[in-house]
């Protein structure tokens, strides 16, 4: 995800000459069979979707057949179940909790973190760090699972704060690096000035630095968002309380029931899915430019 | 890149920089590095996880190498993961470069394609789930396909399938925005030139798309692959590494060995070898695949 556009084609802005007038008018016409090739393919997308709203809304004696049927008669008390049972309110805050959480912890320490890495990169000691944090991105999870699990109980960490936590120290490794390339690419002369109109470091971080981060903090903020919203492993393993659930671990519930009842666990799969897809619906355009940002950086 | 830090003047750095970093080096060394040394150092224990250990020097690693379980681990996770990379790599092109194309609604249609990227993949694993078990069976009983009358996921030889679709399904949304982020690197100007010289759709991929989003090309299929080989959510949702241990990752059987069975030790060694395996096979394919894209 870390691409050096640069090695690639640099962009050609410059204007190429009038080019022959069919040659535009071939390049701007639509092409329908290509739009009708992906407007199928985007179908694969949206079938499991439907699948979901479809039984959400049945009875579980409609569920025969191959569950593409609608429903007779929407059955919304299957949402009001499904909110009481896995305590919707309650998994949802704490979801909230921990992202809102982990997004504001990450964006402000791993930052400045980087900033402090990007501006020193020719010293030893802070290219080592560099390398030092690069290199976790290499260790799979769970080798140091296990071992994080004792850590966290020993400390009082088993809980949403440990999960912020976490979160912030485990994307160190990656945001650094989207961070320290973006940073670097500010010309130095801003805090140059600053610095002989005497402002501190801190100052000049906080003033200057931190508001020119806006694009790959909005970047670093989507992808932690996305990560700690839905992340299952580490709060499986990190949560010892039951009230601390959050929503992809709620959803157990209906996994160790003998007769599951379908309708309500997919009412309830819609809830915990709907907040961020609510989200998605309004900032479409912005996440999706957001995480492309991220890759040719 | 290189010449942008001037040595701040012959001055020292800074007392400030470093206040700046020390608390997140303190913090990551406590959340990272002390765990990891410390399962490297459980790796060489009988611990179970709770009470009394003893050293017991390498025979963990080498009981590893005996045990059908954890062999049957790794098959399975290279072979799901090699299927899943190649898969949702030539997938994600094809939709990427069609989404660049001449066509309409494209921001919606990116829009929709991103979607699988922002659900919980355990959550759409248990639609996927439903999908499998009841209604593919259901359509082919009616269209009397043999075959699938019976769910993949409950036989041991096709379950690994159904987790390769439910993967692939969500990685594309991001591999997708990668490749398409590459194509845009791309001026049109090159395409109507090669046009303009009569090369094919299929001569301008291989002369002109490939050779140019090669980086994007590389950084996909390394981490893919790595993050395919450390499945897991999509296996607790589809099949919970059923039926039998069929479709049991690594990481599943570190989890459940570590945790639940009292294997703390011999899991944590079996954590060590994946280390090593992951780490020599992303060296080994940045290695490949630079060499190969620079030869263009």
């Amino acid at each position: 995800m870390t691409a050096t556009a640069e090695s690639a084609a640099p962009r050609t802005s410059a204007p190429s000459g009038p080019a022959p007038k069919a040659l535009r008018r071939d390049r701007t016409k639509i092409n329908w069979w290509l739009t009708a090739l992906v407007a199928a393919c985007s179908l694969t997308v949206l079938i499991p979707l439907y699948l979901a709203v479809v039984t959400a809304l049945k009875t579980p004696d409609q569920l025969g057949g191959t569950g593409f049927e609608l429903p007779i008669g929407a059955r919304w008390e299957n949402f009001a179940e499904a909110w009481t049972t896995v305590k919707f309110p309650r998994a949802l805050l704490n979801t909230a909790l921990v992202t809102v959480g982990a997004v504001l912890l990450t964006l402000l320490t791993n930052s400045m973190v980087a900033y402090a890495i990007a501006r020193n990169l020719h010293r030893r000691f802070f290219k080592g760090l560099y390398l030092y944090f690069i290199a976790a991105l290499f260790v799979p999870f769970p080798i140091i699972l296990l071992s994080v699990v004792k850590e966290t109980a020993i400390l009082g960490l088993d809980n949403q704060l440990g999960l912020i936590l976490l979160y912030t120290v485990y994307g160190l490794s990656f945001n650094i690096f989207v961070y320290v390339a973006y940073i670097r690419s500010i010309p130095l002369e801003l805090e140059e000035a600053a610095l002989t109109d005497g402002a501190s470091t801190w100052t000049i971080f906080w003033r200057i630095i931190f508001p020119l981060l806006g694009p790959m903090n909005a970047t670093v903020g989507i992808l932690t968002c996305l990560w700690a919203w839905n992340d299952f492993l580490l709060p499986l393993v990190i949560l010892s309380d039951p009230a601390a659930q959050t929503l992809p671990l709620a959803q157990f519930i209906f996994q160790g029931q003998f007769n599951t009842n379908y309708p309500v666990a997919f009412a309830s799969y819609l809830l915990a899915l709907a907040p961020l897809l609510l989200v998605y619906l309004f900032a479409q355009r912005w996440v999706v430019s957001g995480v492309m940002r991220g890759s040719t950086k | 890149m290189s010449t942008l830090t001037r040595p701040n003047v012959g001055r020292k750095t800074p007392r400030v920089f470093y206040f700046m970093v020390l608390p997140a080096l303190v913090i990551f060394a406590v959340f990272h590095t002390v765990p990891l040394l410390s399962g490297i150092y459980f790796s060489f224990t009988n611990y179970a996880g709770y009470g009394e250990w003893s050293f017991v020097g390498l025979s963990n690693y080498i009981n590893l190498f005996r045990d059908d379980r954890i062999l049957n681990a790794y098959g399975f996770t290279f072979l799901f993961a090699i299927v899943s990379t190649v898969a949702v790599n030539v997938i994600s092109l094809a939709v990427a470069i069609a989404l660049n194309g001449r066509i309409k609604f494209k921001t919606g249609f990116r829009g929709i394609f991103f979607i699988p990227n922002i659900l919980s993949i355990l959550i759409v694993g248990y639609v996927f789930n439903y999908l499998f078990s009841n209604s593919v069976p259901a359509i082919a009983q009616a269209l009397g396909i043999n075959a699938l009358t019976t769910s993949i996921l409950a036989d041991a030889d096709t379950a690994w399938i159904g987790v390769v679709i439910l993967s692939v399904w969500q990685a594309a949304a991001f591999n997708i925005i990668i490749y398409l982020a590459g194509l845009q690197t791309i001026g049109g100007e090159l395409y109507e030139a090669a046009s303009l010289d009569g090369a094919s759709s299929w001569r301008q991929f291989r002369s002109i798309t490939f050779p140019l989003i090669g980086a994007f090309f590389t950084i996909n299929m390394v981490l893919s692959l790595k993050n395919f080989l450390q499945v897991f959510d999509q296996i607790v949702s589809l099949t919970a590494g059923g039926p039998g241990t069929s479709t049991e990752s690594i990481s599943l059987l570190i989890y459940r060995g570590g945790f639940e069975g009292g294997e703390y030790g011999y899991q944590t060694a079996n954590a060590v070898i994946y280390l090593i395996v992951i780490i020599a096979i992303s060296f080994v394919q940045l290695r490949i695949l630079q060499r190969r894209e620079a030869s263009f």
